[in-house]
Formats: structure tokens, C-alpha cells, sequence
């Protein structure tokens, strides 16, 4: 095999390695597991039981009913992305491994992969669960946004790994005090994204701000697709670029607080 | 100043005018050291003297304030990747996954290490260090003497060449912490492998290390082989060798300064 070929393949092990580490944890604790899908479906419950109560009076919610339980699920895609990566991080620091990683010969953009692939499977378990209950209980399917939902994913997912990472480089720089930034980060955004309403109902300086936020495009987009029936792909390419520069920022805050931290000789002694 | 017992003369740790700066503190200031190839070293001081601070820079996780490290021929400070995957430690100051058994905690680092068939070496390390009947319980459940076990069955799992150890017999009762003595030798013996240790234990300093360098206040205050320091301290145990260095006690009766430098001894 040539050298190239065995680093990609020695970072793919120590990536599966970090997946396996965590994967051990969530699968011998069902009370993680639930903890995981409760919240996101306990949400959705209280949206969709609004949207039963408002519907006979509203037309735009008898014209899509399932505006408010798409909103609250894409929603949760983004707040789930961002807990997953935050969360891989705050445990390597709860059981005091931190030192162990960073001299064993896990790089810092390894690590990151690790901490965005179970981001997406702690999301996936914690989002799929509400999404199945959506179906059973009020015949809602997420998948009843169709292809553009793919876009709506991929948008939400980026933007919660970029929170997560920045996050994750706070909590490193100032320790497990920071910890509870991780749930409440990502409700900065949450005015300003439109997720139960549309941008245009904000004061101007705010649809200012919203301007600059990758989820208002996403959850503008949404409303296009169950109220008019369309997918503004203008909306797409413009919270894509949004993103890339969040996730850019995010990964390099991240690896300063990692260059910070080995300098100040917090990487072995961060832990409770 | 070569040590004493030196099986070969390869410098596989090569420390030049190390500094760490922490704010106004000093906790490295200037120290440079050789450790060569197959022999242990002991790396000795009080509270605050330097050795994690020194081992941190060694293994990466701290970066130097100036100075250079050279480990396998590799700068670290460049090139640590390179190095990483030949070297392990262990310490008491970081810990394992809690809630993951042993076995499990050993899949992973072997994983991240990339050692082959790892399901033999994990086997081969359960029954050198009797961990046995420790696999299958969570990490977190285990003893302060049991988790240093399964720690140093951690830092041995990929062989490596080089091995740091942070006060790797703290928290053993006597008899395991000879076994665990006994089987670092036999490692050694086997592989060639250098050691660095950071030990209060200097019974265990005189038994193992070829070369002992003694900090004080982050400088290299001293250095020899036990025997070599016995001689130079007129005394019996490298515990009151220890205190004389520590306490800065004025040794000019045996021939070292009150700063405890001697002519030629210090590197």
C-alpha cells in the first residue's frame, strides 16, 4: 500500500476508533438513548397539538398543516447537530481522557470528523424518533417536504456542527464553567431564523441580523415549499455560502482553543 | 554526561534548553537532557519542579515556551505525528472512559494506535499485568491500584520505543507495584525500549533507572546514576539524596555546591 494510502487508512481507524468509544457509551445506557429522542418528540407533540387547535381557524395552517411540525423538526436537526458535537467533546473532558487523546496520534481535524459523524448519528436517533411519532400519531412525514428537504438537512446539520465546534472551543478555553452554552448557543438564533414565522414580521435592524444567519433562509425556504409550492434554490445557494464561512469560523476557533489550551497546559488537566 | 549503564549510546531524547513560561512562573527554565537508547531514566524533584510540566512538553500536549525536543530522531514540535504512534505514557493525572469496560477502553486505544491483531496483544497485556478479571468491568469501577494497571496496560499496547511514565507505581500495594516494576524490566529487556519516569518512589528509582536527573525550581540541579549520587551525598538511600537536593541542604562536605551543582555533572 502506498503512504498515502496508509494515512487515509490509519485516520479512517483512529476516526472509527473515537466513533467506537462513543458508540459503547450511548448503546449500554437506554436512559441515554431516551433522553435523546424524548425531547424532540415531546416538542413536536406540543406543535402538532397547536396546529390541531388553530387549524380550523387559520387558513394558512389549513392550506399547510404541517407547517409547524416540519418547522419544529427541522428545528431540532439543527439543535441536535450541535448538541452531538458538543457533547462527544464535554464527555472526553468529563472522564478526563483528553490528555490521553491528544498524545495518542489522533489529530485535531480526525477528531473533528469524529465528533461530526456522531453528531449525525446522536441526531438521527434523537430527531428519527420524533419523526416516527409525527407519523403515528398524526400521519405527519417529514419526508412529505420532498427533495428539498435534502437541501433543508444539509444546511441545518452544517450550521449546528459549526455552533457545536465553537461551542466545543469555548468549553476548552474556559473550561466545563462555559458547559451550559452547549443548550443554549444555538436559541441565539432561534429569533432571528423564522422558524414559526416569516423573516418579515421582524423589525428591520433584526431582519438585518437575520439576514446574516443561514437558518432564516432554510426556514423561508420551508414556507416557500408548503405554502406556495416552490423550492427557491436562491434561498439554498445563499445559506450554503452562509454556512461555509460559519463552518470555516467555527473549525478555526476550535483549533486555536486547541492550540490555546496546549499551550497552557489545560489538555491534561480539564476534567470535573 | 553519559549514564551509567548505557546498552547503547543513541540519544533518543534529545531536550535543549527547554523553557516553559506559565504567566510570571518559570516552571521550566532552561533545562537540556539526553536519554539514551534501552536505558530508564528518572526524571526526580519536589512538588512544582518541573517533571509533568517537562514530560507534557515531551509528549506534545504542551507547547515549550523556547528550546527544542527531538524524540527518535523526529522534532517534536514539528513533527509530533511522526512520533506519536512509537511513544506512550501514562500518568495519574488523566484517566480512561469511565463508563467503558476495560476491554473495551483497550479496543479503542489499540484502534487509535493502530496495533495489529489487537484482540492477541489485548489478551497477551490481560495475563502480564493480571487483568483478567478486570475486562469486563467498567473502567470507572475499578480501584486506584487496578486502574493503574489497566493505564499501563493502555501506554503498552502499541510496544512503543519510547515510554513515559508519570509516577507509574502510585496507588499499587507493594507486591503489585514490584510486579509491575518486574514487568517494565522484562518489557525493556525485551524490546530495547528507553524509559522516562517521573517517580517519589526512590526505592524504585534505584532499582530501575541507569540515570537520574534531579529538578529543583525547574532546572537541572543534579544528575547521575543512583550509585553515583549515593557516593556524591555520602548517603545510604536516594530518599535523603532526594531531601539533600530538595531541601537544598549545603552538601559541600561531599563535594556538590549549595546550589547542588558539581563541577561536570550537570549536562
Amino acid at each position: 500500500m502506498s503512504a498515502a494510502g496508509m494515512a487515509v487508512g490509519g485516520s479512517a481507524n483512529r476516526i472509527r476508533a473515537l466513533i467506537e468509544r462513543h458508540a459503547y457509551l450511548l448503546l449500554k445506557s437506554w436512559p441515554r438513548l431516551v433522553s435523546m429522542a424524548y425531547y424532540p418528540t415531546v416538542t413536536m407533540i406540543m406543535w402538532a397539538f397547536v396546529t390541531v387547535y388553530l387549524r380550523p381557524t387559520s387558513n394558512f395552517l389549513a392550506d399547510a398543516p404541517g407547517l409547524f411540525i416540519g418547522a419544529v423538526l427541522l428545528w431540532d436537526i439543527l439543535f441536535r447537530g450541535q448538541l452531538g458535537v458538543s457533547l462527544t467533546f464535554f464527555e472526553e473532558m468529563y472522564s478526563r481522557n483528553l490528555g490521553n487523546l491528544f498524545v495518542s496520534p489522533l489529530r485535531a481535524w480526525e477528531l473533528i470528523v469524529g465528533q461530526l459523524v456522531m453528531s449525525m448519528l446522536r441526531m438521527l436517533i434523537g430527531v428519527g424518533a420524533a419523526c416516527g411519532f409525527a407519523w403515528l400519531l398524526f400521519r405527519y412525514s417529514i419526508f412529505s417536504l420532498g427533495f428539498p428537504l435534502v437541501a433543508f438537512f444539509v444546511n441545518l446539520i452544517i450550521c449546528g456542527w459549526a455552533i457545536g465546534l465553537a461551542v466545543s472551543g469555548l468549553v476548552l478555553r474556559w473550561g466545563l464553567g462555559a458547559e451550559e452554552l452547549a443548550w443554549a448557543a444555538v436559541f441565539l438564533l432561534a429569533p432571528v431564523s423564522g422558524v414559526y414565522y416569516p423573516i418579515r414580521v421582524l423589525p428591520d435592524w433584526l431582519q438585518i441580523i437575520a439576514h446574516g444567519v443561514p437558518t432564516s433562509y432554510v426556514f423561508e425556504g420551508m414556507r416557500a415549499v408548503l405554502l406556495e409550492h416552490t423550492f427557491r434554490g436562491d434561498l439554498f445557494v445563499e445559506a450554503m455560502a452562509i454556512n461555509g464561512i460559519y463552518m470555516a469560523a467555527g473549525i478555526v476557533f476550535y483549533l486555536l482553543a486547541i492550540g490555546y489550551a496546549r499551550k497552557h497546559g489545560m489538555l491534561m488537566q480539564m476534567g470535573e | 554526561m553519559l549514564p551509567a549503564s548505557a546498552p547503547h549510546l543513541s540519544a533518543v531524547i534529545e531536550v535543549r534548553d527547554l523553557h516553559k513560561k506559565f504567566k510570571q512562573v518559570d516552571a521550566v527554565n532552561g533545562i537540556s537532557f539526553d536519554v539514551h537508547r534501552g536505558t530508564t531514566t528518572a526524571l526526580l524533584g519536589g512538588n512544582g519542579a518541573g517533571k509533568t510540566t517537562t514530560l507534557s512538553m515531551l509528549l506534545g500536549i504542551l507547547t515549550p515556551s523556547t528550546g527544542s525536543i527531538r524524540i527518535l530522531g523526529e522534532d517534536m514540535l514539528r513533527h509530533r505525528y511522526r512520533v506519536l504512534p512509537r511513544i506512550n505514557f501514562t500518568s495519574p493525572y488523566v484517566d480512561l472512559p469511565k463508563r467503558l469496560t476495560v476491554a473495551e477502553n483497550l479496543r479503542v486505544y489499540a484502534r487509535l494506535y493502530g496495533v495489529l491483531r489487537p484482540r492477541e496483544r489485548i489478551g497477551e497485556l490481560s495475563l502480564d499485568l493480571d487483568l483478567g478479571e478486570l475486562l469486563n468491568r467498567p473502567y470507572g469501577n475499578l480501584s486506584a491500584g487496578q486502574r493503574t494497571r489497566v493505564s499501563l496496560g493502555k501506554a503498552l499496547l502499541n510496544r512503543p520505543e519510547v515510554l513515559l511514565l508519570d509516577e507509574p507505581t502510585a496507588s499499587l500495594d507493594p507486591d503489585v507495584g514490584d510486579r509491575m516494576r518486574t514487568l517494565l524490566e522484562q518489557y525493556q529487556k525485551r524490546s530495547g525500549c528507553t524509559m522516562l519516569l517521573a517517580s517519589h518512589n526512590m526505592g524504585e528509582v534505584e532499582r530501575m533507572c541507569n540515570d537520574v536527573i534531579m529538578l529543583r525550581a525547574g532546572i537541572v540541579v543534579d544528575r547521575g546514576s543512583p550509585q553515583a549520587l549515593l557516593a556524591r551525598y555520602g548517603r545510604e538511600n536516594m530518599d535523603d539524596v532526594f531531601l539533600d537536593i530538595a531541601r537544598e541542604r549545603n552538601t559541600a562536605d561531599h563535594g556538590v555546591s549549595a546550589d547542588g551543582h558539581a563541577e561536570g555533572i550537570v549536562s
